[in-house]
Parts: structure tokens; sequence; C-alpha cells
């Protein structure tokens, strides 16, 4: 039997598992989300407001679930509009699978409606794109397509179908294994470099293990968090980690970089032996690199082969999945023995870093006014015990506080755009979240300015009665990009004050029919972020934080990680 | 340092696009850049001339093997290889000057492809070094014209130990 592009394509999602696509109909697409509506609840569609929002919600519901988001959007300004969700997905390596219609094949390069030359346009922001010049290789492309979205080092990858491929007809033959010669990515490490990294490990007296995102994308947590534990061995973690050893561990000793926790950075410069697990070494991570970790031998493990001696040189490579990396490095661990002597330093290492944390530990003073920290120190105290939380954030200070106060101790509890910084990532990314854990409580954390770049999907999450809820930590500033200006630019807050130039965001909440609240009294606080936890359905707290609040520690573009200003 | 790549591709469209677009995203020098399908069907075989440390290159190697249209990579640094480039030249050489010219030309083993009553259009083989003499040489007597290819490389069977 003979089927259309777009029942190919269906049959070809169905068949990856995909149950949820995240998109915006247009021109281009319309002969798609006709066959779509063919298959009821078997493919659910969740209709977005911009496709920059679809493709963001796509990329949280995969960083929620661990499955690849897919997106359908239309030709032209569809396709341009999603390619800040696909980069923001592709520095974050995030699976998606983008699909965008484009002009029929015989109008293409004639600058048709709409046409945009979207493969073109998102070369160097996806893992690979494909334009299907025939339908008999659509199958073929869609299984490729998934199957570079999810294995090696994952990223979006994006299938731009011209509208007659959409409609030819052809016989559809279920798409075997993938074979391709140009595509290997190595899982297994290689032993002789996981036996060096073992011996480092059991002879060193400053042991530090730094966790990644590739912690969380391989599923290496649990095996991870096994290994420092049995080892007596203090964790860091990177932004994209935060989750993938349990915050609330005494082991753990917070996020590293720029506006990462004293101890961790002090951990990093002082420790003799760092485990760098899935991280690519990102200058926001490292400072400045040629003293970054001076006194260590490195050991980096990281599926892309990239990474590794990109920005950091390092002495063990394993370039391999994280996860098989670390059960390997368990077992030769198991094996062998840690001298006395050793046993002691690092007894002395942990009890040194236990001091840095008593005198320099993340904090903020109370003084009538609501402070920011306290907001997320709150919702972490209200959530912890009651709740499976999935936090998602936008990109400025609300993201460092929510990254530094609340404690995630599950992997795949921190949706932020770490790569990438997208302001406007938190709301879309939560709704997807939402659809993958139905049963989970998803909060947005954002601020004031960058709620407004993506405000609209408000009204899908109401739509489809998600019940999200927004924290905005609203200072009516452009708040980091204003502690900058004061730090290191006298003052001078150019473009950066939003006082009386912003929405009332309990109107705007209740316009789009959610619950809208506001708080901006200290001692009316708790209450008020219980009420909106309690509240059913869609809720957007609007908090009123202290202004000029700034995020500590903060180490100036350029400087080292001891060069912390606290 | 100079590098030469052997980089083997899936001939598909775009993926010239995808090379050249990986070196100037990343601020990687193209030196020359050399492409033809090789005799199995559906695969090309580019050759690039690129500069940098031994880091850069071999980010460049690495991230090169990273796009999934990019079968194989070799890097010449440490094989023997035969390197060619080819050029066409065009001279100024009247009466006075052809026989000069010539001279030259048969020194360099270059072949008369052109010839006109004012200028010659010499076909030059050789490595990059042997180009650029050949170049020097023929400069004085007024180039007109002057088109080459990026190097084409292969390894040696026979390596040194």
């Amino acid at each position: 039997m003979e089927y259309t592009g777009a029942a190919i394509l269906m049959e070809c999602l169905k068949d990856e598992g995909v149950e949820v696509i995240f998109g915006y109909p247009g021109g281009a697409v319309i002969e798609l989300f006709d066959e779509m509506s063919r298959h009821g609840d078997a493919l659910k569609h969740f209709l977005v407001r911009h496709e920059q929002g679809a493709v963001h919600a796509a990329d949280g519901y995969a960083r929620a679930s661990g499955k690849p988001g897919v997106s359908i959007l239309t030709s032209g300004p569809g396709a341009t509009n999603a390619v800040t969700g696909i980069a923001t997905a592709y520095s974050d390596s995030i699976p998606l699978v983008v699909i965008t219609g484009q002009v029929a094949t015989q109008l293409i390069g004639n600058d048709a409606f709409q046409e945009v030359d979207i493969v073109g346009i998102t070369r160097p922001c996806t893992k690979h794109n494909y334009l299907v010049k025939d339908v008999k290789r659509l199958a073929e492309v869609v299984r490729q397509a998934f199957h570079l979205a999810r294995s090696g080092r994952p990223g979006p990858v994006l299938i731009d179908l011209p509208k007659d491929v959409i409609l030819a007809k052809t016989p559809f033959v279920k798409p075997g294994e993938v074979r391709m010669r140009s595509y290997n990515p190595n899982y297994k490490p290689n032993l002789v470099q996981l036996r060096r990294a073992a011996e480092l490990l059991l002879r060193a007296e400053r042991p530090l293990l730094l966790t990644g995102g590739g912690v969380i994308g391989s599923g290496a947590s649990g095996i991870v968090t096994e290994t420092a534990i049995k080892l007596n061995m203090p964790v860091v973690s990177t932004l994209m980690g935060l989750g993938g050893f349990p915050g609330t561990h005494r082991l753990w000793y917070g996020m590293l970089g720029m506006h990462g926790a004293y101890t961790a950075n002090r951990a990093v410069t002082e420790a003799d032996v760092l485990l760098a697990v899935g991280t690519r070494f990102a200058d926001r991570v490292t400072g400045k690199l040629s003293v970054f970790a001076k006194q260590a031998r490195i050991i980096h493990i990281d599926i892309d082969p990239t990474s590794i001696r990109k920005n950091v040189n390092v002495d063990v490579p394993v370039v391999a999945d994280c996860r098989e990396s670390a059960l390997g490095l368990a077992d030769l661990l198991a094996a062998g023995t840690v001298d006395e002597n050793v046993a002691a330093a690092r007894i002395e290492w942990l009890q040194r870093l236990d001091r840095y944390k008593e005198k320099h530990p993340l904090s903020y003073t109370q003084d009538g006014e609501i402070k920011p920290q306290r907001v997320i120190e709150l919702l972490d105290r209200l959530t912890r015990e009651k709740h499976e939380v999935v936090v998602t954030t936008d990109v400025g200070q609300h993201q460092m506080w929510a990254a530094q106060f609340f404690k995630f101790t599950r992997p795949r509890s921190f949706l932020s755009s770490g790569g990438l910084g997208t302001m406007g990532f938190g709301l879309p990314a939560a709704a997807g979240a939402q659809i993958a854990r139905p049963n989970d409580l998803v909060i947005c954390i954002a601020g004031d300015g960058s709620i407004q770049m993506n405000i609209q999907e408000l009204a899908s999450v109401v739509a489809a009665g998600l019940p999200v809820k927004v924290v905005i930590l609203n200072n009516r500033f452009l708040g980091l990009v204003r502690q900058w200006q004061e730090l290191f630019m006298k003052r001078n807050y150019v473009c950066t004050d939003l006082e009386g130039c912003e929405p009332d965001f309990v109107k705007l909440a209740e316009a789009y029919g959610a619950t809208g609240l506001r708080v901006d009294d200290d001692d009316a606080l708790e209450e008020a972020l219980k009420t909106m936890l309690e509240t059913p359905g869609p809720v957007l707290a609007d908090v009123r934080v202290r202004r000029e609040e700034n995020v500590y520690p903060i180490i100036p573009a350029g400087k080292s990680l001891a060069e912390m200003i606290v | 340092m100079r590098y030469v790549l052997s980089v083997l591709v899936d001939n598909e469209p775009g993926v010239l696009s995808r090379v050249a677009g990986l070196f100037s995203g990343r601020g990687f020098n193209i030196e020359s850049l050399n492409v033809a399908p090789t005799n199995e069907p559906g695969v090309s075989h580019m050759t690039v001339t690129t500069s940098g440390d031994s880091q850069i290159i071999e980010q460049i190697i690495k991230q090169l093997r990273k796009l999934v249209t990019v079968i194989k990579v070799v890097d010449f640094q440490e094989l023997a290889a035969v390197e060619r480039e080819m050029m066409l030249i065009k001279v100024q050489a009247d009466d006075s000057r052809r026989g000069e010219v010539l001279r030259i030309a048969d020194i360099f083993r270059c072949k008369v492809v052109d010839v006109s009553l004012v200028d010659l259009t010499l076909e030059a083989t050789g490595d990059h070094e042997k180009i650029g003499a050949v170049i020097n040489l023929l400069n004085r007597f007024g180039i007109k014209e002057l088109a080459r290819t990026g190097t084409m490389a292969m390894k040696r069977s026979m390596q040194r130990e």
C-alpha cells in the first residue's frame, strides 16, 4: 500500500516511541498536522504560541524524560524562529528531532513565499541535518535522525521536508538498523586509560570529582554517586551537572565556576587529582585557563573526542560513555587499596574543605526586604519532602540563585540553558517537563526580564491545563547585566532599569487565564509560596525582591577561580 | 606550521559547506581546499591545507571526524606522502623573452599549453614549494593570469621506519 510522506513520517515517529509533538502549524506543514490528527492519542500535540517556545518545550520534555523531544514547524519564519531553541539544545547536548516544512523542491532557490535555507542556517547548530528530496528516503532519514539525536553526544537533528515530498506517495517499508560508516560513537572506555585513572585516584591525597551534564545525560548518576561515596571523595559540579550528585550529601561542595561556591572553586584549585566526568570545561566553569586546576592531574571522561584537550590539557583522557566508564572505573577502584597515609590525607582534605565551607558559605543577609535567595531556599524547603520537583529557569541572576540555593537531589530535576544562556527558556521548558512528568511538581523560576521573552507560552500552558508554577524574582532590573554594570562600569545602569515600564504580572497571568499572585512583604513570603504550591492549575507568583541584590561569589571574566569576589 | 589533511566524505549536497563552515565557524584557517569525487560512487576526497599549532590541528581533526558526513581523516604530518599541486600560468613573453621563459619552463618540466605573440601559458605540477619556485622565477617577466589547484595528497605505500 502506498503512503504519503506525511503518513510515513507519522508511522516513523510512532515507531521511534514518540508520544507527543511540540509544534505550530503553517502552510508548508498543513498536511502533516492533518495526518497527525488521525492518530488520536497515539500522537498528542502541544500547541505553542511561538516556534521558539515549541523547541524549548520539546527540549524541556527531553531533559525531563531522557527521550528525544520532537517538534514540527512550518517553513520560513517558522523555521527561523526555531533556531534559538535548536542552538540552545545543541549547546547543552539535548536530543531533539525538529521537523520543518519547506517549499516544494521545484521552488527551492526561487525565493518562494516562506522559503528559507534552514538546512544552511542550522548547519552549525545541529548535530546533523537533512533536506529530504525523495519520499523514498524519508523513513530511513527519520530513523537516522533519531539515532543521531540520542546516541553518542546527543544533540538536535533537523529534517527539512519540502511540500511535494510530504504529499508524494510511495510504499512504506520500515527501515532497518541504522548503519552509517561515517558515524560510530565509541561507548567502551579504553582499559589502559581506565587503569591509569584508577591508579591516580587510589593514590590521590586531595581527589575531587567534577560532574557535568554528561553524567545526567548518560544515566551515570547512580554509579558516579556510589563511587564518590566509596572513595570518600568530595564532589563539585557544573551548572549542567546539578542533580547528578545529591546536593544534600555531606560530600557535596557545590557548583563551581563564575558564580560557583567558594569551597567548590577552592577545591578545584587545590585538588591533586581531578576526575572530570561529562563536562567540556566551558569558560564559565574554568575561569582563566592557564591557572585552572594547576595542582591537579586531570582525568577527563567524555564521549565527545573534541571536548578533550579543547580547553584544558588532561593527563588521562577517556573518550567513552560516562556511564560505561564510571562502571569500569568503579570495578578497578574496588579491586585496589588505599594506603593508610593517603586515607589520612583525604580526611584532612575533607576537613580543609569543610573549613572553607564554614568560613565562606553561600549566604545572604536579611534586612526586611524579600531576598531572592530566601525565595529559593523556601521553595526548596517547602517542596523537598512532598514532591518530586523539576525546576526550570531562564537566564540571569535568578538562574544563579536557583543553582546555588536549591538543593537538587535527583538527575533531571534542574533544567536550564547552560551553554547558550537563552532567556525565555524556562516557561516553555517547564511546559515540556510537565508533559513528560505529569505527576511531578514543575516550577519555573524566572526573572522579570526573561519571563517576557516567552511570556506568550502562558497561553499554551493554560490551554493544555498544565499546573506549572512560575515564580518571578522581580527586581525591575535586567539584574545580572545591572550587577556587571555596578561592579565593572561604575553603576552606569544603561538599558537595564525596567522600573515603571513593566506589565502588571498578576493581571497578565489573569488575562491568560492563570492564577496570579503578588508578594512584596517578606513576612508574607512563606504563606504566599505555600498558597502558590497548593493552588491547582498554572500559577504565576510575582515576588518583588530587593532590587540591587547581587549574586556572589563572582569571578570577573578572564580571572582565575581563586580570584573570587565573595 | 602547515598541515595537509586528507578527508574522505559522503558526497551529499552541502558537504563542502559543512567542512568549510566548520573551519570558518571555529576560526581555523584554510590555506587551500581541493575536492573531487573518488572512484567509489558517493564518496569524495578533500585535501585541506591548514595551519596552526599541534593543539589546534588536533581540534581540527577531531572536529572533522565529528561531522556525520566525514568518513575518514588522515593527517599527513606523521606519514610519508606524495603531494601535488597543479598551476596554469600565463606569462608575458614576446619574441625577445620567449626563449628565456621556455628555458625556465623546461627546467621545471612545465608544459606549454597555449602560446600567442605576446604571452605563453604554462602548466606546472609539483609540490607546494616547487609551484612557488616557478612563480618566483617567472614573476619578473610579468604574470598576466594565474590559476592553481589546492594541494592533493596521498599516502606513500612504503612508509619510512
